[in-house]
């Protein structure tokens, strides 16, 4: 062990394409990473955010929050059955917006909402807005009054929420009726009654499952309400997302295995001579062994430390329309994996050190 | 008690189809302070008698005792603890650790027996002064001469305070003078310790700084 780390110290040129492949390996990883948790976050934003167990749509809808519709008789039938604590009404509409008075221009969620998400004050006055910080950095300030739409629907934006997002676009959370006048002019076919919503956010006190099942029964079949989580997985996108990225991701620690595998094996190989010399004066294989491992790990490490900062440096220069958010859960989870892979890597060498006959010392 | 007795002591090689006999009913008794010449043709078995007798290799057939205890029966995990308690090996090619230092390549020995502590420096530090090496002790092997590379492999050798001392062809890499020097040195560090060894050459004028001299042709021992 103790010559194996003052290997590294000496000799640390000797390791310096392992590492360098290794460094690269975990930049791709924080990357993907950092992608598919910029993706997944500024997807599910409005969604995580919820303080209710349940979101209920219209059974046509298909679990299409755009495509849900729940009018106010509807929304009677749900609050009046067991169980069911309290409903929210939820609405969004997305519309491009321009900023009045400057060049900027983008697009939004406009959210209609009656409470109940977490880190949101209650709605604010018509016309007012509290913005996902995210619209920040497309330009948006403080103050700024926001055209939506064709019809230029004003809305001021009086103060900042965080992680509010739908689908990437950064939220704009309003009262439900200046909502459904964005709706109306963004898309004029799908437009809304007073008192309508798309969805209904639902707070239960009691089994949320068994609650879903009798909101359902209740409305006769003309809901269909999923658990948050359940909501979450069927928007659009983000399961296919996160299951492609998982696949990249696996890949990409399949490749780090193959690179510490290789490379110690090579290792080995060249040292065979060496390490018949020790196994001569008494080395015993599991010493020789647990140095290789020392080794692997120790490179693996340096790899994670450079790499980490390395990332940090690129995602300074990534494009803002680029939704790569990196995570400590995320970097955590890259080092764990790295170092699991540099011990598994570093095993493949346990075979060779065993064969490594003492007697060639000698002869 | 003897140091070393071998009784009868077979040790075949196959090679494809045909068996080398490289070590025939070889016997041998080495005294418990005693130093043994053996000298031999190339190809003759001397270092098949040598591995034999440090436990690198088990015989075919015989018995091997070193210092009371049976060797030849051993298995890989025991035989390790054996070379690494029991004998110190100077081998033909010096081999040593490329990276440490001549002082390093000398606690390498206590560190495998996770023995190293201050005593083991001191050990160390006496043994390079020893063997004029103390102002080379933080050297690497490549900055060493090859009599200096040469001196710390017997240092090496010497860390684990070993029984028997097994040195294999030491001279044939160093000139005449180079080779007597290192011959010398040899036998007063294993004489001082009153420890045994078996010192194996092709060369017979190195033969007067040993106690006995055995000669080996093709695998047999002639006293
Ligand atoms: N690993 C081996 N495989 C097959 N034959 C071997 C092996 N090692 C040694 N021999 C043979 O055994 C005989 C004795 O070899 P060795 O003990 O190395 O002799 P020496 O050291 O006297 O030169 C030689 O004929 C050699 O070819
Ligand atoms: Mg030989």
């Amino acid at each position: 062990m103790r010559i194996a780390a003052r290997e590294l110290l000496r000799r640390p040129g000797r390791f310096a394409i392992a590492g360098s492949a290794l460094t690269l390996l975990v930049i791709l990883l924080l990357l993907l990473g950092g992608l598919l948790d910029g993706l997944y976050l500024g997807s599910t934003g409005l969604y995580r955010q919820q303080e209710s167990e349940l979101v209920t749509y219209s059974a046509t809808s298909r679990d299409s929050l755009l495509r849900s519709r729940i009018d106010a008789d509807l929304r009677a039938v749900v609050d009046a059955t067991d169980g069911v604590a309290a409903t929210h009404g939820v609405g969004i509409a997305l519309a491009g917006y321009r900023i009045e008075g400057e060049e900027g221009m983008g697009d939004a969620a406009v959210i209609g909402y009656e409470g109940a998400i977490s880190g949101v004050p209650a709605p604010p006055p018509p016309g007012e807005a509290y913005a996902d910080r995210r619209l920040a950095a497309a330009g948006v300030s403080l103050g700024d009054t926001l055209l939506l739409g064709p019809e230029r629907v004003p809305l001021t934006v009086v103060g900042w929420v965080d992680d509010v997002a739908y689908l990437l676009q950064g939220g704009l959370l309003v009262e439900p009726d200046t909502w459904r006048r964005v709706l109306a002019s963004a898309r004029p076919d799908a437009a809304l009654a007073p008192g309508a919503f798309q969805v209904l956010a639902v707070a239960t006190d009691g089994d949320p499952a068994a609650v879903a099942a009798a909101i359902d029964a209740a409305t006769g079949g003309a809901t269909s309400t999923l658990t948050v989580d359940a909501a979450i997985a069927a928007l659009p996108g983000v399961t296919e997302q996160a299951t492609t990225f998982t696949q990249i991701i696996t890949v990409t620690f399949v490749v780090a295995g193959l690179v510490v595998a290789l490379f110690f094996a090579f290792v080995t190989v060249e040292r065979t001579a060496l390490y018949g010399v020790l196994k001569a004066i008494g080395a015993s294989s599991g010493q020789i062994f647990a140095g290789l491992v020392l080794q692997a790990l120790v490179v693996t490490a340096g790899a994670v430390v450079l790499g980490g900062l390395l990332t940090l440096g690129v995602a300074q220069i990534v494009p803002p329309g680029i939704p790569l958010l990196l995570e400590p859960a995320r970097a955590g989870f890259v080092a764990a994996g790295m170092l699991v892979t540099a011990v598994a890597g570093g095993s493949v060498t346990l075979r060779r050190v065993i064969r490594i006959d003492p007697a060639s010392a000698i002869g | 008690m003897p140091a070393l007795e071998m009784t009868d002591v077979r040790k075949t090689y196959r090679s494809g189809d045909s068996e080398v006999v490289a070590l025939d009913h070889a016997s041998l008794t080495l005294g418990d302070d005693e130093i043994l010449a053996l000298v031999g043709p190339s190809g003759s078995g001397k270092t098949t008698l040598l591995s034999i007798a440090g436990g690198l290799l088990t015989p075919t057939e015989g018995s091997v005792v070193v210092g009371g205890e049976e060797i030849s029966a051993l298995d890989a995990k025991r035989l390790t603890r054996f070379r690494r308690e029991r004998v110190g090996f100077v081998f033909q090619a010096v081999n040593l650790v490329p990276f440490l230092t001549a002082r390093e390549n000398l606690l390498v020995v206590a560190e495998l027996g996770r023995r190293d502590g201050r005593a083991a420096r001191r050990r160390a530090d006496a043994l390079l002064d020893e063997l004029g090496l103390s102002d080379r002790a933080g050297s690497l092997p490549a900055q060493l001469s090859g009599g200096e590379r040469q001196r710390v492999a017997i240092g090496r050798a010497l860390m684990n305070e070993p029984a028997l001392v097994l040195v294999d062809e030491p001279t044939s890499a160093l000139d005449t003078k180079l080779g007597e020097q290192v011959m010398e040195l040899i036998t007063s560090e294993v004489k001082s310790r009153s420890t045994a060894a078996i010192i194996v050459t092709h060369d017979t004028r190195m033969t007067h700084y040993a106690d006995r001299t055995i000669e080996i042709t093709d695998g047999v021992l002639v006293a």
